[in-house]
């Protein structure tokens, strides 16, 4: 077994906060991980909003946020267990994420220990 | 009876104190045959035991001062006890707590637990953790040994202590609790027995502020709910009837109205409580409620929190069936056959039935999978049942030539 990190993008803050509806699906998606037994971290939400994003660049330069350069941001994250990256993907596709313009990117985890 | 004997001497001889109260039992059975029961069973089984302690320490102190020519670490003290109500119920708790000793991995202390203080046999725990046989018998001996090594006494634990084997004590209980409520035993007054037993237990946690806490209210909010199930869940003949064909009016609205009472304590104030207990709890409150538009949507997403904190193939295929639910079975059919659990039975039997309205042919297919796998004689019947009426409902639709 392999683990995939799933990194969600978001373009749009005003996606950051989900209706209840919008939270509905995404917990049906991650407990639909959960229960084939492939999730192997439940992951976190990166918060994008200010005060609790930063970017720290050479000398010392800090900016607030990711967003100020590049429209796109990291919205959260999560880490499935698959035998190949094509299942990741698979998994990946059926995310709600894809209605509202967001998008995922699947990278194989690889272990420091 | 165990309980009582190793608070006495210490978990050092814990075998001997099985052996004692096995022994006990067997002169009971030998004696109660001939003379017919006592009028006092339980003080009679206790005078025995009693006796044949003394015996054992007299035996002890020969063979330490005449053999090992150095007194007795013990020869001293009275070895008399008193064996009432109060004290087995304080023991136990107290056992309960002692064994759950961070000396063991968590899997051992409730399996060491279950077998010491809730009488399990090895067949019982395994089947609880889902594990073989072998394997239990293997932990439990570990767990002994290393327990005595640890020269382990059962003293008053300290305040750190108790709080930090809470946890374990909770599972060790949940787990009795189960055992009563699925137990694959026919007999009812067995499985009521364990669940009371959970319940009365739980229920002492409650009453020690160390251990009145919100995970151990949601624990026994959800033992209530499910107890008040317990008439309605079977039939006279011990066979276990279905969620949706139960009757609603042998529900025990009191033990519900409990329910909620300690649900509400559970949450202490902040609805950030979400242990497996308190979720657990919620998915058992929505069900003893009447149908609400939204039930199988919050039932759904208790669920789906459910099995973040913790897999079991139970959770998932409950999921799936609320998951139904609420989005009807095509969608959950492919919900379903994500898991994967093909050497599962309830797996196959949530398949048929999720086929027998559109595809009944698949679902007989599955129904008889379910039937290959099961070891329940009455589940076997039920599905029989099913397959017959699906095959009826097919042969109307398609007659066959002829």
């Amino acid at each position: 077994m392999k683990e995939f990190a799933l990194i969600f993008r978001l373009n749009d803050m005003k996606d950051f906060q989900p209706s209840p509806e919008q939270m509905q699906e995404r917990m049906n998606w991650l407990g639909s991980i959960a229960a084939q037994n492939k999730l192997a971290d439940k992951g976190n939400t990166l918060l994008p909003i200010p005060g609790s994003a930063k970017t720290v660049k050479p000398d010392h330069v800090v900016t607030d946020g990711p967003y100020t350069e590049i429209k796109e941001f990291i919205s959260g994250y999560i880490v499935v267990r698959t035998e190949t990256i094509d299942e990741a993907v698979e998994i990946a596709k059926a995310n709600p994420i894809f209605k509202i313009g967001g998008s995922i990117e699947v990278r194989e985890v690889l272990k420091r220990d | 009876m165990t309980v009582v004997l190793c608070r006495h001497f210490g978990l050092k001889h814990m075998e001997i104190a099985e052996d004692i109260a096995s022994e006990t039992f067997l002169k009971a059975s030998e004696n109660w045959a001939i003379g017919g029961v006592p009028e006092n069973p339980t003080a009679w089984l206790y005078t025995v035991a009693k006796n044949k302690i003394k015996d054992y320490f007299k035996n002890l102190s020969v063979f330490e001062t005449k053999i090992k020519s150095k007194p007795p670490e013990n020869s001293q003290s009275e070895h008399d006890f008193e064996f009432n109500n109060q004290l087995i119920s304080d023991s136990q708790l107290a056992m309960i707590f002692a064994v759950c000793s961070p000396a063991n991995s968590t899997g051992s202390q409730i399996c060491l637990a279950l077998q010491i203080l809730c009488g399990f046999s090895v067949e019982e725990i395994a089947n609880a953790f889902l594990t073989k046989p072998e394997t239990i018998k293997k932990r439990l001996q570990r767990a002994k040994t290393s327990l005595r090594n640890d020269n382990f006494q059962l003293q008053s634990l300290n305040e750190t202590q108790i709080k930090s084997r809470l946890d374990t004590v909770l599972k060790t209980l949940y787990l009795l609790f189960n055992e009563g409520y699925f137990s694959k035993t026919n007999n009812q007054q067995i499985r009521k027995e364990l669940c009371s037993e959970a319940v009365r237990l739980t229920l002492l946690l409650t009453e020690n502020p160390l251990t009145n806490t919100p995970p151990t209210h949601a624990l026994l909010a959800l033992m209530c709910f499910q107890s008040s199930r317990l008439e309605a869940r079977m039939n006279p003949k011990g066979e276990v009837i279905l969620f949706n064909d139960q009757d609603r009016s042998l529900w025990d609205k009191s033990l519900i109205e409990r329910g909620n009472y300690y649900l509400v304590n559970a949450t202490d104030g902040s609805a950030n409580w979400r242990t497996k207990y308190h979720l657990e709890a919620g998915i058992a409150y929505w069900h003893t409620t009447p149908t609400d538009a939204n039930k199988w949507q919050h039932i759904l997403q208790l669920y789906n929190q459910l099995i973040l904190i913790e897999y079991s193939p139970i959770t998932a295929l409950n999921r799936t069936f609320a998951f139904a639910k609420v989005y009807g079975n095509k969608k959950a059919i492919a919900e379903a056959e994500k898991l994967n659990l093909t050497g599962n039975h309830y797996y196959h039997e949530l398949l048929g039935y999720l086929y027998s309205d559109t595809n009944p042919l698949k679902a007989i297919e599955h129904y008889q999978r379910a039937i290959g796998l099961t070891k329940s004689a009455t589940e076997k019947q039920t599905l029989t049942t099913e397959i017959e009426r699906l095959t009826q409902k097919k042969n109307h639709e398609h007659p066959s030539p002829g």
